[in-house]
């Protein structure tokens, strides 16, 4: 028994004696997405004053455990309730003001009137079933005058953080810097104000069940075999790429560059290929999507056997988070089967 | 008796590890260097690991090329031929995935990096591989990151 305690104390001890250090747990967790002082990337931008003066550190709290579902924001389960609270210490000291506090008491306003409100002064920039705006941050692929992208309103990440007290403060307010602007300068009352709040959360009761591909996404790669010879095959493949209106860039090894010209396995062929115009969007949805490129086929010879291989798209899609891009991976998914398709039948 | 606490030492310690255990599958950093620095404290990092950068995919060049608006975005290529090889032979499935890369892309003046988390490629390879390699590509990935990140 005295053993087991012993066990049990030493693995705290850690734990009681160290509180967890902000700075460094935003450094490892945040800093890539959000940016060093919070200036925002792949992220939205936390160190806004605006925005740190009109969020109260549950909302941060609850952010960070709970993530935005298929918005690229991950939902950090591991953390302890220390260390995030270390995490939301260390975004609030880049506020000169304190911060604010909110009840989690719902407000009682008309939905149904909120609902009118919303179609004419929120749906443009929130979208009409309040999906937000469209791709991530303040990256290469998004203009920099934009500081922040419209949060998706009936994202169940969000819906759990927010109380609707901070959502009425928002829209009495607005969020200088941004383009979401005072409801009371525009012209509501501020029962208009408490409907549209009802309204926003009443998103939670009609929250769309996420959509499952049909394919099966524990295949971890598009592999076939095929009935040609490894030169038939990659002649099969150029055809095949560009039939689907991909521009081939290079064939080469899958050695290339790893051994000395001339002694690679030239039984084992790549073929990179890229459509510009495919590839910007996917980029303008999310910018890591990097790990995808370039679009590439292998052809392996092995034992009088040609296989054809590619990554699956949708395997790899749920390390980002993104619903817009789980759209694209998708499409490529179908590319890929269709140029494999095409080359070894 | 000796043992005995020596045991219970190291379980602690195997608990304390299990606490930090993160399984993360995309890792990411950012450094504070505009992007050719950073590509280039990349670059060294790997090489200064041991690894040998096979190719850098040029993909803002292709993108501007085709008449489309993009800051600096590459791919790099990076393996040890030996592990490469021994992978492709045990595992065929992993041919797709290699040789294992890291996305770099500037962003304003600063530059953020990415790569799949070397441990996601264990489900791929199946039983065939001893997963140990992945546990060592993923410390030394973070260890390249690292030293990215704190590169001024």
């Amino acid at each position: 028994m005295r053993l087991i305690f012993l066990v049990i104390s030493l693995a705290l001890m850690p734990v009681v004696m160290a509180a967890p250090d902000g700075s460094a747990l935003y450094a490892g967790h945040c800093s890539a997405c959000h940016g060093d002082e919070g200036g925002g990337g792949v992220g939205v931008p936390l160190s806004l004053p605006s925005f740190l003066e009109s969020v109260d550190d549950g909302f941060l709290a609850r952010t960070i455990r709970h993530g935005r579902p298929g918005r690229v924001m991950p939902a950090f389960s591991k953390l302890s309730d220390a260390q995030i609270n270390a995490i939301v210490s260390h975004i609030r000291g880049w506020s000169k003001k304190p911060a604010p506090q909110f009840s989690m008491q719902l407000v009682q306003g008309d939905a149904a009137h909120g609902q009118k409100l919303y179609a004419s002064y929120c749906a443009g920039c929130h979208g009409a079933d309040g999906e937000g705006g469209k791709g991530t941050g303040v990256t290469f692929s998004r203009r920099r005058d934009l500081p922040i992208i419209a949060p998706a309103l009936n994202n169940p990440g969000f819906l759990e953080a927010v109380s609707d007290e901070m959502i009425r403060h928002t829209l009495l307010y607005g969020r200088e810097g941004t383009p979401m602007r005072s409801f009371l300068v525009q012209g509501l009352s501020e029962q208009d104000i408490d409907d549209l709040v009802s309204h926003v959360r009443s998103f939670a009761a009609r929250e769309a069940a996420p959509v499952k591909p049909a394919v099966d996404i524990t295949e971890t790669v598009i592999v076939a075999e095929s009935s040609y010879t490894l030169e038939e095959t990659v002649e099969n493949l150029k055809a095949a790429i560009v039939g689907q209106n991909f521009i081939l860039i290079r064939t080469d090894t899958l050695e290339h560059g790893l051994v000395p010209e001339g002694e690679e396995n030239q039984q084992e062929v790549i073929l990179h290929f890229c459509n510009f115009s495919f590839l910007f969007d996917a980029l303008l949805v999310d910018p890591r999507v990097g790990m995808f490129l370039p679009c590439r086929v292998t052809v392996i010879e092995k034992d009088g056997k040609v296989t054809v291989s590619t990554i699956n798209p949708l395997y790899l899609s749920h390390l980002f988070n993104n619903a817009e891009l789980d759209e694209f991976c998708e499409q490529m998914h179908g590319l890929y089967s269709a140029i494999i398709e095409d080359a070894t039948l | 008796m000796k043992n005995r606490y020596l045991r219970v030492a190291v379980i602690a310690l195997l608990l304390q590890l299990s606490q930090l255990a993160r399984a993360e599958e995309m890792i990411m950093t950012r450094s504070v260097l505009p992007f050719p620095e950073a590509m280039l404290a990349l670059q060294e990092s790997i090489t200064a690991h041991g690894y040998t950068v096979s190719r850098v995919q040029r993909i803002d060049i292709g993108l501007t090329g085709m008449g489309y608006k993009t800051d600096k975005y590459r791919v790099v290529f990076a393996g040890k031929i030996d592990e490469i090889r021994m992978l492709k032979e045990k595992s065929p499935l992993m041919a797709p995935y290699l040789p294992p890369k890291v996305s770099i892309f500037a962003e304003g003046e600063q530059t953020v990096l990415a790569t799949i988390n070397p441990k996601l490629y264990a489900d791929i390879a199946g039983d065939a591989v001893d997963p140990v390699i992945f546990d060592r590509w993923e410390s030394d990935l973070r260890s390249i990151f690292h030293d990215v990140n704190i590169a001024r």
